[in-house]
């Protein structure tokens, strides 16, 4: 297992449980959907999937690391097995699209000389190579989202965390995107994409479709609890 | 392909100016400030010593009513051990002193003046205090160190409240600092947001800001306290010798006090930096 949440429950500040009695495991090498609608707790779930927030109650084991017993300063060492897609892109607007997607790289300590390579290599994969030195302010909607994803998945993620990955792209774009996701999944990364659109869960074979509700799964037949093991080939 | 390395090895190169860029422009006022403050306290400190070491060892010989011995007297005391100098205070110079005080009338006045003998003793005065208590019983021996003591330590005084001035600026910088990282990280919360879901540890995260910080703080200090020098020597020159900061007479400030203000700014760089540390990742131990 990659993730396992175990009657999991977060609560912002002393306003009500946003999401309780989460209770689910991810399958290593798994591709999952997250789907329900808007403000049923799908970017709180993220939030702890990729640890930007700690639950209030329950357990989450990560990298078979029990996340909330790990200290401070384990927890990026984690960090960096996840790639992130963020709703909102949080590129950071000040450097160019060429740095963002190479600030995982950098950020995990390898030289420039390394770095250069895979870099230019992503953003020609993500149609932007000659986009390189432009700043997010100056690129599109789309052009920023496809950026954000070669930043998300440089790194070679074991766990790639997509919010809405595709809503600011064509459907041409789109395809390509999702068989990126598709070859990562393939390759051994687990992948688990929060979206609307159900048209991308038709176009990926195998992939497991959890539906959020309320805050919590509708997980009658235990499927979500013990999933069947799928290892990466 | 276009892509191309970028040269900066710094995370984020381009955060200069966004939240932090105040910080050089205070710490300039403030080190112009502090280097004026330091350099007057220590110009007083050292003129205090000065003052002290010229006067160690100078005496005066006051005989009531004397004023017709007085040749007699320095002739006396100058043959007294460890005495190298006595002078009689010539009694033109008594009169004119008096006439401060009295007018031109104190001169037809029959006054029982003094007899004053200035004297430069070597060590200590004991011998001669008992040779003119035997010799001349009703003459008195006053150290000008004595006499000038309430001068030299107000002037003490004032040096140290400087020396308090350049600390209290110093904590006030320190304090700016922190106003200034503060900003600086509120300005790039959510890029640090974003840096830490990448798996940046807080030292990555610190590093992006703090060398920025001192950077700007030397910068701005050197800026500062090489204005504060240059408004010192205009001051010195324009005051001659009485107002002689940097040159001429008795310089008050010398190569080891001018060594020790151009210390500042690299003083403050450096604690800017480990105030700025300190501050972000108290600040980034509070996220999750």
């Amino acid at each position: 297992m990659i993730a396992a949440f175990d009657h999991v429950g977060l609560r912002y500040g002393t306003g009500a449980e946003v999401l309780h009695d989460l209770d689910f495991k991810l399958a290593r090498g798994g591709f999952y959907y997250l789907t329900g609608p808007s403000g049923a707790g799908k970017t709180s779930l993220l939030k702890l999937l990729y640890l930007a927030q700690k639950p209030t109650r329950g357990r989450i084991t990560l990298f078979d690391e029990d996340i909330l017993a790990l200290p401070r300063h384990a927890l990026p060492a984690l960090r960096r097995r996840i790639g992130i897609v963020y709703q909102d892109f949080r590129l950071v607007d000040e450097l160019s699209a060429y740095d963002n997607v190479a600030l995982p790289l950098r950020i995990m300590g390898h030289d420039e000389e390394e770095i250069a390579g895979p870099v230019a290599e992503m953003l020609d994969w993500v149609g932007l190579a000659d986009r390189a030195t432009a700043r997010p302010p100056t690129l599109s909607g789309g052009e920023q989202q496809r950026v954000a994803i070669a930043r998300a998945v440089i790194g070679k993620p074991e766990l790639l965390v997509a919010d809405e990955p595709t809503g600011n792209v064509d459907a041409e774009m789109a395809g390509r995107l999702l068989s990126l996701f598709s070859g990562l999944n393939r390759l051994g990364t687990t992948v688990f994409v929060a979206t609307h659109d159900l048209s991308l869960v038709k176009q990926t074979p195998g992939a497991t479709l959890l539906r959020l509700d309320r805050g919590t799964f509708n997980d009658p037949t235990g499927a979500l609890r013990h999933p069947p093991r799928r290892e990466a080939s | 392909m276009s892509a191309r390395a970028p040269r900066e090895t710094s995370l984020l190169p381009g955060l200069r100016g966004k939240g932090a860029g105040a910080t050089g422009y205070l710490l300039a006022i403030m080190l112009f400030v502090m280097t004026v403050t330091g350099a007057a306290g220590l110009a007083l400190a050292n003129g205090s010593r000065l003052v002290a070491a010229a006067s160690a060892g100078d005496y005066v010989v006051q005989l009531p009513g004397g004023a017709d011995e007085a040749d007699a007297l320095a002739r006396f005391v100058a043959a007294q051990p460890g005495v190298t100098e006595a002078t009689a205070v010539p009694r033109a110079e008594v009169d004119a002193l008096l006439a401060r005080w009295l007018g031109p009338a104190a001169r037809e006045a029959d006054l029982p003046l003094p007899a004053l003998v200035e004297v430069r003793v070597e060590g200590r005065a004991t011998a001669l205090e008992a040779a003119l208590a035997d010799r001349y019983p009703g003459a008195g021996l006053a150290a000008q160190a004595e006499t000038l003591a309430p001068l030299l330590g107000a002037l003490r005084a004032v040096a140290l409240a400087g020396l308090g001035l350049v600390l209290a600026i110093a904590l006030a910088a320190a304090a700016a600092v922190v106003l200034a990282t503060r900003a600086a990280l509120a300005a790039n919360r959510a890029t640090i947001a974003t840096l830490h879901g990448m798996g940046a540890t807080d030292g990555q995260v610190a590093r992006q800001f703090d060398r920025r910080i001192a950077r700007d703080a030397l910068s701005g200090g050197t800026l500062g306290s090489l204005l504060a020098i240059l408004l010192l020597f205009a001051v010195s020159r324009s005051g001659g010798a009485s107002l002689s900061f940097l040159v001429g007479g008795a310089r008050l400030i010398d190569a080891g006090d001018l060594a020790l203000l151009f210390l500042l700014p690299p003083l403050a760089a450096s604690i800017a930096y480990v105030v700025a540390r300190a501050t972000i990742l108290r600040d980034l131990h509070r996220q999750p």
